[in-house]
């Protein structure tokens, strides 16, 4: 789990204590479940917070009856933790919805060499998807509809769970736009494989994909729920290549929610673009119309994902003393300030020098290489998680972070980055990037549209 | 080892001609404002709900057997559903994705007056809306089923056939193993055993025979003895010939000649045999294609052979029932038998199948890939031909 920001105490809307800072419990009426609410960091935030619990009360006692589970419009998202998030939009969810706590991740291989069927799974998916993050069976009476000789077409252990955030994002690898589905003059010019950095490790079996699939949730049955399902519907057309949990969130994306922190024990993803500012998200995280004219107009508010499986070297790295480890993020490590400032959220002053006059952030410390100042303004939308693939063979925590990038374009932003940090990032003693993919990630659906039409169109 | 159910459908309640699954027997026709019945049935005319958020009304509560229609109107903010459902939540027909101020169609054919539950579910999530709606009349016919008939026939008269088949090639292999002769007994050791793993549903019903038959050392029961075709392979491949060998190999032939004959007194239902055809593939997903069966032979890819030929000829049995009632199931089982076939036999070399241990990681993915694809499609048999 993530540490969490002192919470501030809160009216509570359903029973007027006064007393209660777990928001969640106000959409938990059918005493499904007990989630602690994230923490907040600021007081504009709270007021946000009391809307949201008014309004996730208000919602679980009108549909008392159906057990509907929804998030209102004006509800901020990330604060009713049951809440379902809306899987239409302009953009896909699970891109900037605040981050959830859990992650299921799995990426495919398409095994069929029919067209037909790839379209056509992509349209069940799409049903599947928005019915799953209602938080409704997978197909209609799923769970027993189907008559004691059939096999459930629901799974069902996500049954009478609440819609938990889920969110489920699709994305295109670039070998989906080779030659055996007719997509070559469709492929986004931006969507290329990532040149190899220096330091990389990569496991084929953990790379790759001709699709992949992002669920997010603040319960993991909810999110393995969803990407279980969906594999299921697959078979004979898609098969899984390879998948990665997450079980916390690593970076905010939004102002509302708590800095995370990784699993060196820092605060990670201070500086992320959030879901606050719609301007770095134009700049930063859409695809612009005019970045794909040809063949890939498709993907004009899609974004591209970068994902990368990054092993820490977990035992090394806690028998390291607090100054280097300080030294190497550039952070301090109890309030995440950058190093020679008092307060998380300060400005990186990189000219600053300590007591013995060297920079007080050291000239390779990981947020100076990161930051967009070093990198002519270059900056991501980081979505990552923590994950613990229990251990190695000999005894050795197999732990890191699972890192999830969104952006306009990755061979301007992840690869200038990557290429910085791989060269002089004193953090890479201590990890080991193990796992690589990129996808395009099409932009959100409109009322009656699903996956499969603007890839085929 | 797991067994094909051998439960009955439930009653059948469910019109004959709606045994395809919910999207072949309901009707769904969406309609902007005139309500055009698409069909009378028990009812005179169509049953208009009016769904909201928070009600579902339905203009009448009872119908005729017959043809049921109902229509459905989304008049609340959310996104509804309609559902009727028989005893247990069993779907008998189903709309889904009304959006609000949409109208549509939901025709049923009801054989049997009973009482049944409509719910609507704003949201679709939860039990919905739910009321009590009754059925009356009489059981409208349901024409007895011939193919059904001829598929238990010939399905019978496969087993029969594999059964002694099972019984020669054992008597072969006894044989061989009786005159110590090493090499022969173990060219015929994977084929003798290809009948038993085509029926083995079917077979493995009888009390201890099966696992005296083809028990392995680490899952037969406690206080049993380690006897059969996988003792025998282990002498044959690891151990050598023991002193007893030659009784276990006569043991061997009694209990196959045993089990040969029961095997043939199997009165199997339309509903046994599919689930069999899966319970086939079941074994070829846990035992076969992770090597685990033939840990000293390596032949497992003949037992996989065997248990897919098994599972195809089940359903040849019951093709001209599925053809008639979901042919797009019957060709998509097909072509999913075909693609795990040709596939298979990637993996011979002439007539023998390659050792397990010569599998790369690669292929036993996707062989794997393939076997998921397949079973997910046997494993729709059962609610195709449940109403028989």
């Amino acid at each position: 789990m993530t540490a969490r920001a002192p919470q501030p105490r809160l009216p509570d809307p359903a029973n007027g204590t006064g007393e209660v800072g777990e928001v969640g419990d106000a959409g938990d009426a059918g005493g499904v479940s007990r989630r602690r609410l994230l923490g907040v960091s600021g007081t504009a935030a709270v007021a946000g917070i009391v809307a949201g619990a008014t309004s996730a009360y208000a919602v679980s006692q009108a549909s008392a009856a159906t057990a509907a589970q929804e998030a209102g419009p004006t509800t901020a998202p990330a604060l009713g933790l049951d809440a379902a998030i809306p899987f239409r939009g302009e953009h896909q969810a699970g891109i900037v919805t605040p981050a959830q706590d859990r992650l299921h991740f799995v990426a495919l291989d398409v095994v069929t060499k029919d067209r037909a069927q790839l379209r056509e799974l992509l349209e069940t998916w799409t049903r599947a998807a928005e019915r799953m993050t209602a938080g409704a069976e997978a197909a209609p009476g799923g769970l027993v509809g189907g008559g004691p000789n059939r096999a459930p077409e629901d799974t069902g252990e996500a049954y009478g769970l609440p819609a938990s955030g889920l969110t489920i994002t699709i994305g295109y690898g670039p070998s989906l736009f080779d030659d055996r589905f007719g997509l070559a003059d469709r492929k986004p010019a931006a969507l290329e494989e990532l040149p190899p950095f220096v330091g990389d490790q990569l496991d084929p079996k953990r790379s790759g994909g001709d699709l992949c699939i992002q669920a997010c949730a603040n319960d993991p049955q909810v999110a393995v729920h969803a990407v279980r399902n969906l594999v299921r519907m697959g078979f004979g057309v898609v098969a899984v290549r390879w998948s990665q949990l997450g079980f916390g969130r690593t970076s905010s994306t939004s102002t509302a929610q708590a800095t995370p922190r990784n699993m060196f024990g820092f605060k990670d993803g201070t500086n992320n673009v959030k879901a606050e500012e719609p301007e770095g998200l134009d700049r930063h995280v859409w695809v612009a119309p005019e970045d794909e004219k040809g063949g890939g107009a498709w993907m004009a508010g899609g974004s591209y994902l970068v994902a990368r499986r990054i092993r820490m070297h977990i035992e090394v790295w806690d028998r390291t003393s607090l100054q280097e480890q300080e030294d190497v993020i550039g952070r301090d490590k109890k309030e995440g300030a950058p190093l020679g400032q008092a307060k998380e959220f300060d400005a990186l002053d990189f000219a600053k020098r300590g007591p013995d006059g060297t920079p007080a952030i050291p000239v390779n410390a990981h947020v100076r290489l990161a930051h967009e100042s070093q990198l002519g303004g270059i900056r991501i939308l980081r979505r990552g998680y923590n994950f613990t693939d229990g251990s190695d063979g000999v005894g050795h925590l197999d732990a890191g972070l699972f890192f999830l990038a969104y952006m306009r374009d990755p061979a301007k932003q992840f690869v200038p980055m990557q290429r910085a940090l791989a060269s002089k990032d004193l953090l890479n003693e201590y990890i080991e990037h193990n796992g690589s993919a990129v996808f395009a990630c099409p932009p959100g659906l409109q009322d009656g549209e699903h996956w499969g039409q603007s890839l085929f169109a | 080892m797991s067994r094909p159910s051998l439960r009955r459908a439930a009653p059948a309640a469910l019109a004959l001609t709606c045994v395809l699954g919910v999207a072949a027997c309901t009707d769904k026709v969406e309609t902007s404002s005139s309500s055009t019945a698409a069909g009378t049935g028990g009812a005179a005319g169509p049953i208009t709900v009016n769904a909201t958020d928070t009600t579902c009304e339905l203009s009448a509560t009872t119908a005729k057997a017959g043809t049921v229609t109902f229509e459905v109107t989304n008049a609340g903010s959310k996104v509804n559903e309609f559902y009727l459902y028989a005893e247990g939540d069993r779907i008998v027909g189903e709309v889904e994705n009304i959006t609000p101020g949409l109208k549509r169609e939901l025709k049923v054919e009801i054989t049997e007056p009973g009482t049944f539950t409509t719910a609507c579910k704003p949201g679709m999530v939860g039990d919905g809306i739910r009321a009590p709606f009754t059925v009356t009349g009489t059981a409208t016919a349901g024409s007895a089923d011939q193919k059904v008939a001829k598929a238990i026939a010939d399905y019978k008269a496969f087993v029969a056939s594999e059964a002694d088949e099972f019984v020669e090639g054992t008597e072969k292999f006894v044989a061989a193993v009786k005159a110590g002769d090493v090499a022969k007994a173990k060219s015929l050791y994977a084929q003798a055993r290809h009948p038993w793993e085509a029926i083995e549903p079917v077979a493995e019903s009888f009390g201890d025979l099966d696992p005296k038959i083809d028990g392995r050392e680490d899952v037969i029961a406690e206080g049993m003895a380690f006897t059969g075709y996988h003792r025998l392979e282990k002498d044959l491949w690891k151990d050598g010939l023991q002193k007893d060998s030659g009784a276990i190999a006569d043991q061997l032939l009694t209990d196959v000649k045993a089990i040969a004959a029961k095997s043939k007194t199997v009165d199997p239902t339309a509903l046994s045999i599919a689930g069999g055809a899966k319970a086939l593939l079941d074994e070829v997903a846990t035992g076969k294609v992770t090597g685990e069966e033939e840990r000293y032979s390596h032949t497992d890819l003949w037992d996989f052979d065997g248990n897919l030929e098994g599972s195809r000829q089940a359903l040849a049995a019951l093709r001209p029932v599925i053809t008639e009632r979901d042919p797009a199931l019957q060709k998509s089982l097909d072509a999913r038998f075909t693609e795990l076939s040709s596939l298979l036999g990637t993996h011979k070399a002439g007539a023998d199948y390659k050792s397990y241990t010569a599998l790369t990681d690669a292929d036993i993915k996707a062989l794997t890939v393939s076997l998921d694809a397949l079973s997910e499609e046997v494993s729709k048999v059962p609610g195709v031909v449940e109403a028989t």
